[in-house]
């Protein structure tokens, strides 16, 4: 059981941080332009791919800091010349924008890099066991994709709270007009801040392509969970997407790990059920198998009672 | 009309829109360096779409001249970065941010020391220094209204417009607000005041001009108003 928890803490905090990288960019962007990107997470498949085909080039390093750069500058030119012009026809538009903008994402992946999954691997300077506990290893590569995550959230906190550019862009969160006509270039910041979310989507897809696999419908199988993310912590607040970022992360590596169902706990309290009782099938379900649903059944459980998220102002 | 000094600001025919409202129909006044000129009207005539049209945050159209420099067609912070500076009339100060973030965002340029620093407003308004370290959204309504003038003059600008300073205000914090505006306009700030009521304009304005259906019906000095009933009647009373 210890081994269970122990190892459990340690991957969902990988997955929860992961989750975080996509989610604060997303959240950001949200709170700031009132855009629901629904193309972010396209962009974290980008950032794999980007990682995938620098790295089999000049090798993983090279792919870890360039793949982000590019998905960045992909991500603030489309703020500039495409999301700006749709903003002026309102937030329906927006949404059907992004909406399409993901499937023609996914579409132009397959079209280059085929309907397979990638082999991107890890650098082979990380490629050992970091430490082994109860005859289970814990790869150095995972730590590795938790320090960089730490290090992304240590520094997003120290650029909002700590510098101006971050006061200015607190303040443009709320009262773009306001900071506009004090003398602060604000659809430079909007165009910035869309740049280093979408970065931060790129870089999580870059250091996660490796062991989470990288192939067409990443974007679509994580997208939904970050979706889930910002609506639990609470649209537009950072400190919600952190918390439900990790909460998820760490609840749900924690279901895939702990092997029981509704049956084993009604046995140990002297309850026990005939096999054909019609729900059979529901008492001996075990977590693992409903692993899955965890983060919608919590996305629907916040939505009736805390509409606004953990951490959310508003009822959105 | 009384000496009117070389035009700092001079508005020409502007007119602005929301969506499809025809708000300003051709408005046309001028504010001379270091002056203080007051915009009056009652509510919905266009005095406050016309501040945002000289800043550039509605849709607008005609000329308007700052130092000889057309601002028509700028964008909201390169007007506010030539040397204007506008407080408006809901007070939007950063709630979540300190007074002194506050402030601090009001500067436009770190490296360039302007007419103000923070030091002067603390000194002027002793409350914000005291609650420098707090939040600004739990400031009294009147110390939210020291806040923002104070944010906007440490961006330095030479020609302030003010909207509606006083407006629910006690009558003590409006006596500082009307030192206040003398002290700026000391320092060689032009002053735009826009007041529906005739709080402080007729005691501090070199020049006044009344609005009227999105056009200035009126233009004088503060005594012409006083002296003349029918507008204040017409234009003025409620």
């Amino acid at each position: 059981m210890l081994e269970i928890t122990i190892f459990s803490l340690l991957n969902g905090t990988v997955y929860g941080l992961l989750l975080f990288m996509l989610s604060s960019g997303l959240t950001l962007i949200f709170s700031m332009m009132g855009i629901l990107n629904f193309a972010h997470a396209s962009f974290y498949m980008l950032g794999a791919y980007f990682g995938y085909t620098i790295s089999s080039h000049i090798g993983f390093w090279p792919g870890l800091i360039f793949a982000p750069l590019i998905v960045g500058v992909m991500g603030a030119l489309l703020e500039r010349y495409a999301l700006r012009h749709v903003h002026k026809h309102g937030h329906v538009a927006e949404l059907i924008f992004t909406f399409g903008l993901a499937f023609l994402l996914e579409e132009l992946t397959q079209f280059f890099w085929g309907t397979d999954q990638q082999a991107y691997k890890g650098p082979s300077l990380l490629d050992f066991p970091l430490f082994t506990l109860f005859d289970a290893n814990f790869p150095a590569y995972k730590a590795f994709m938790l320090l960089i995550s730490i290090g992304i959230f240590l520094g997003l906190l120290l650029v909002l709270t700590r510098t101006r550019v971050g006061l200015i862009i607190q303040a443009a969160i709320t009262h773009p007009n306001m900071v506009n006509m004090l003398g602060h270039n604000v659809p430079f910041v909007f165009m910035a801040t869309f740049g280093v979310g979408t970065a931060l989507a790129g870089l999580a897809g870059t250091i996660a392509g490796p062991v989470m696999g990288t192939y067409p419908g990443m974007a679509h199988d994580l997208g939904s969970i970050v979706f889930v993310v910002v609506v639990f912590g609470g649209l537009g607040s950072l400190a919600g997407a952190l918390v439900a970022s990790l909460m998820i992360g760490i609840i749900q590596t924690f279901a895939v790990g702990l092997n029981y169902s509704v049956s084993d706990f009604l046995v140990t309290i002297g309850v026990s059920f005939p096999a054909d009782h019609f729900l059979h099938d529901i008492w001996t379900m075990t977590l693992p198998q409903v692993a899955p649903l965890i983060p919608y059944l919590m996305l629907i459980l916040i939505l009736i009672f805390r509409p606004m998220g953990l951490f959310g102002t508003r009822e959105t | 009309m009384s000496d009117v000094k070389t035009p700092m600001l001079d508005v020409r025919d502007l007119h602005a829109f929301y969506g499809k409202s025809h708000i300003l129909q051709g408005v046309t006044f001028t504010v001379g360096e270091g002056e203080i000129v007051s915009l009056l009207g009652r509510n919905g005539v266009g005095r406050s779409t016309t501040a945002h049209a000289i800043m550039g945050t509605v849709d607008r159209h005609g000329s308007v001249l700052f130092r000889g420099e057309e601002l028509i067609n700028l964008v909201p912070h390169d007007i506010a970065r030539k040397g204007l500076g506008i407080v408006v009339e809901n007070r939007d100060i950063f709630p979540t941010l300190t007074v002194r973030q506050n402030l601090l965002l009001g500067v436009k340029n770190i490296r360039k020391a302007g007419r103000w620093s923070m030091e002067d407003m603390f000194e002027l308004f002793p409350n914000l220094r005291e609650r420098a370290d707090v939040m600004a959204g739990v400031l009294s309504g009147g110390e939210q209204q020291m806040l923002t003038m104070c944010r906007t003059l440490m961006g330095d600008p030479d020609l302030i417009i003010i909207d509606e300073p006083t407006e629910g205000l006690a009558p003590k914090i409006v006596a500082q607000v009307a030192s206040l505006l003398e002290e700026i306009a000391r320092r060689g700030v032009s002053i735009l005041l826009i007041e529906q009521k005739l709080t402080i304009a007729l005691k501090i304005s070199h020049r006044i001009y009344v609005m009227g259906h999105g056009h200035i019906v009126f233009e004088g000095v503060p005594d012409d108003l006083i002296h003349d009933e029918s507008i204040r009647r017409e234009w003025l009373e409620v």
